[in-house]
């Protein structure tokens, strides 16, 4: 079983790595862009940032091939940004709009993709734990070997349903890939104040069920962790936790007192282990790309968020047909 | 109600009302009705005179005039200025509130199987597992999960001899960790396999109605319709006999006030295999509500290949003109055994067991009744509400003007179940109960 931090770097080329910082820029530049139009009032109810946190997704979707799914709970543009969804239907959404992701009737919180695989987007925290765990067992029954990467943080690492997925997982071998996102505060109850145990991860050792702690501000690192993760579950061995130590830069929703954490902690942080500009620093030092190179990404991601915006505040409410469909498949 | 007479005219022409004002009184067969205006205006003329028989529904009866317009215009105008109608039959109120994708259509009166059809005796049991042994033969997708339900060969017996034939990669015993397994169950629903979810008793699924809800029965709609979870929750509900209160509970008006989940609650052998099977391939969510005390009963089974019961529509077991008796589940056996006693004394109960409780067939249950004019309900589940709360209020928007007395809902008293067998059999509903309450709303 594996123990110890990764620290390992994985051999990855310019392409690649320019490729992280885009789709890790894009989402930083998305959750900005809706955090101005909330405050506009444009996006209501509850929209929970990802900013801070774009290195686990952006690492682990680098690891991910076609037909594997992925699932989470509410923190989820992030997730939708780095499989492949639209920005333009996830802020609509955001927006409440007919051309959003659910038809304007799912919100931040509730979002899928048949096509993408990405199955939520889901708004009580834990319960996407056993859902995920599911959707390996249908992998697992049609006996191919797509994995399923199971989103969930800190604070829902203390739902009794959690360990109860983690035994049925590791009893019938599921190809699931728990990824606990630590940002180190459940809302706003910082880890050592609601967790026993400083090793989430570690719990799975109950179970039998191998992982590892990952530096979550380092996209290369979870790249790898997530590599070995991948290989275990596709391997048919069961499932495989990855502790992905991140941190959010913003508040946990966008009412927030922002009164249990300094401002200076932050700030550090942002200083210092941000994950944009780690890889940023590694294209440049390492003459992968010139400024100029980072520059028209910089410009291609800028409006690549204003167009979705745009589309977002133009597409038109859904019809009120809609509040009636869609409650029932046709049988 | 067709007709009636237009008994007085409270107004004449020429005089101002306004919406609300009491123009005139028409008898039915039922009763005298007070007839108001609807807009504010004046009376241009009266088209039916005072004393006028047989005033059919939907017949105009006077003109009202608008600000501007005069008698004389009345000819033109009789169309649309028509003072509304006698009262109307109304077959849907706009003013129910709606139950999504459901609405009250003619209730289809087709029997079950057709006259000379093979039949034979089944118990609940055997129908059962009959009902998925079949869908999981038919479709590879089809699997059971639950606790006991492979080795032990099901806590209740249900699902016997499943594991020999399918195997226990289709026949999963799941240890005791309901909100765990009932999530994994929806899940794997979303990833395009059809579940079948045992809880050894639904007294344990409150222990993952979290995911029966929020998980299974929202996500299509969360989804804008992309994905949902075509998956059956089933197993024992209710009391049983001396298990205590925390076995005992029936949750039938508990799922029936979800939209997204489809429930159902049967009282034959032949309706809990043809209604499972229709569960089975359903593609949404299905709460199926058994009953153990039923499940060692027998009952007469169309023995014929591949047997469907649709949802939402309700069977009527006795036809009678005297009062309705509306029912399910467990609760038929207790409205059977009341009419066939009330029937000694001349009352002829109209018997209907509803069976899906959503989609409910409310157009059988208004039919009888604007036929019968009483209604009761019988269910063993708690008053405050009970789905015999529900039926009372349908009835009550839909076809007040039918009722000759109040509608009762017997259902199980307002207590925790207790364990005393004396005690036990007071808080169930009772045939007695059920007699009485025929007795008071036929006032016999």
């Amino acid at each position: 079983m594996a123990v110890k931090k990764s620290t390992k770097k994985p051999n990855v080329s310019a392409d690649e790595l320019k490729a992280y910082y885009r789709d890790m820029l894009l989402i930083r530049r998305f959750e900005e862009k809706a955090g101005q139009l909330y405050g506009m009032g444009l996006i209501g109810g509850f929209c929970h940032l990802y900013i801070g946190q774009e290195a686990v997704v952006v690492g682990l979707e680098a690891t991910a091939k076609e037909g594997d799914s992925r699932i989470t709970t509410y923190r989820d543009h992030g997730h939708m940004l780095a499989c492949g969804m639209d920005p333009n239907g996830v802020m609509a959404e955001l927006t409440g709009r007919e051309d959003g992701y659910s038809k304007g009737k799912g919100g931040s919180m509730h979002m899928f993709s048949k096509d993408k695989k990405f199955y939520g987007g889901h708004g009580i925290v834990g319960a996407n734990v056993p859902l995920g765990a599911g959707i390996a067992f249908a992998d697992k029954y049609k006996g191919n070997d797509n994995v399923t990467f199971t989103y969930f943080g800190d604070g829902a690492a203390n739902q009794g349903q959690v360990y109860e997925t983690f035994n049925m997982s590791a009893l019938w071998k599921l190809p699931v890939i728990f990824v606990i996102e630590n940002n180190q505060y459940a809302m706003g109850t910082s880890q050592q104040r609601s967790t026993s145990s400083a090793e989430i991860w570690e719990r799975g050792k109950a179970f039998g069920i191998p992982g590892e702690a990952v530096d979550g501000m380092d996209v290369l690192a979870v790249k790898a962790a997530g590599e070995t993760a991948v290989a275990h579950c596709r391997s048919g061995e069961g499932p495989y936790i990855l502790e992905i130590k991140t941190y959010r830069y913003r508040g946990h929703s966008m009412s927030d007192p922002a009164k249990y954490r300094t401002r200076e902690e932050v700030q550090k942080m942002r200083d210092e282990r941000d994950p944009i500009e780690g890889v940023r620093k590694l294209l440049l030092e390492g003459d992968h790309a010139t400024e100029d190179d980072l520059k028209a990404i910089d410009k291609e991601i800028k409006q690549i968020v204003n167009d979705s915006a745009e589309f977002a505040k133009n597409s038109p409410e859904p019809s009120l047909d809609e509040l009636w469909t869609d409650i029932y498949a046709e049988a | 109600m067709e007709e009636g007479t237009l008994a007085k005219w409270l107004v004449k022409e020429g005089d101002k009302v306004s919406s609300g004002d009491i123009m005139a009184e028409i008898e039915t067969d039922k009763a005298t009705m007070e007839f108001e205006a609807v807009d504010e205006g004046t009376i241009g003329k009266i088209l039916v005179e005072e004393g006028t028989e047989g005033v059919k529904v939907n017949t105009p009866i006077a003109v009202l005039l608008e600000d501007g317009e005069s008698a004389d215009d009345v000819e033109t105008a009789k169309a649309e200025k028509s003072s509304a109608p006698a009262p109307a039959e109304k077959e849907q109120s706009s003013e129910t509130a709606p139950t999504a994708g459901m609405t009250h259509p003619e209730p289809d009166t087709e029997p079950d199987w057709p006259e000379g059809t093979k039949i034979k005796q089944q118990t609940v049991r055997e129908a059962l597992r009959d009902a998925m042994a079949e869908e999981m033969r038919r479709d590879e997708n089809v699997f059971v999960m639950g606790e006991e339900v492979a080795e032990y060969q099901g806590a209740y017996k249900i699902t016997q001899g499943m594991l020999d034939e399918f195997g226990p990669k289709r026949v999963i015993d799941t240890p005791i960790t309901e909100h765990g397994f009932a999530g994994i169950g929806v899940g794997a629903a979303f990833g395009g396999l059809k579940p079948i979810v045992e809880f050894m008793t639904f007294n344990f699924a409150m222990q993952a109605i979290d995911h029966i809800i929020n998980s299974a029965a929202k996500t299509l709609y969360m989804s804008g319709g992309q994905m949902g979870a075509p998956m059956v929750f089933r197993g024992p509900n209710g009391a049983a006999a001396r298990v205590g209160a925390q076995h005992s509970q029936d949750y039938a008006a508990w799922y029936m006030q979800i939209p997204g989940l489809k429930v159902v609650m049967p009282y034959s052998a032949s309706d809990y295999k043809g209604l499972m099977k229709t569960a089975i391939r359903d593609p949404n969510p299905v709460i199926f509500l058994e009953n153990e005390i039923l499940y060692g009963r027998s009952f007469d089974v169309p023995d014929v290949e591949d047997y469907t019961v649709p949802f939402g529509k309700a069977r009527i077991w006795r036809e009678g003109s005297d009062v309705t008796i509306v029912s399910f589940g467990i609760g038929m056996s207790y409205a059977l055994e009341a009419a066939e006693k009330l029937a000694k004394d001349g009352i002829e109960a109209e018997v209907i067991d509803l069976r899906t409780l959503r989609p409910m067939d409310t157009a059988s249950i208004l039919k009888s009744v604007k036929k019968t004019n009483r209604c009761v309900t019988v269910e063993e589940g708690w008053p405050q509400p009970s789905v015999g709360s529900y039926i009372s209020s349908v009835i009550m928007q839909e076809a007040f003007d039918y009722l000759d007395a109040p509608v009762i809902n017997c259902t199980g008293k307002d207590v925790p179940m207790p364990y005393a067998a004396n005690l036990e059999k007071h808080a169930l509903v009772t045939t007695d109960e059920v007699i009485e309450a025929v007795r008071k709303v036929t006032y016999k």
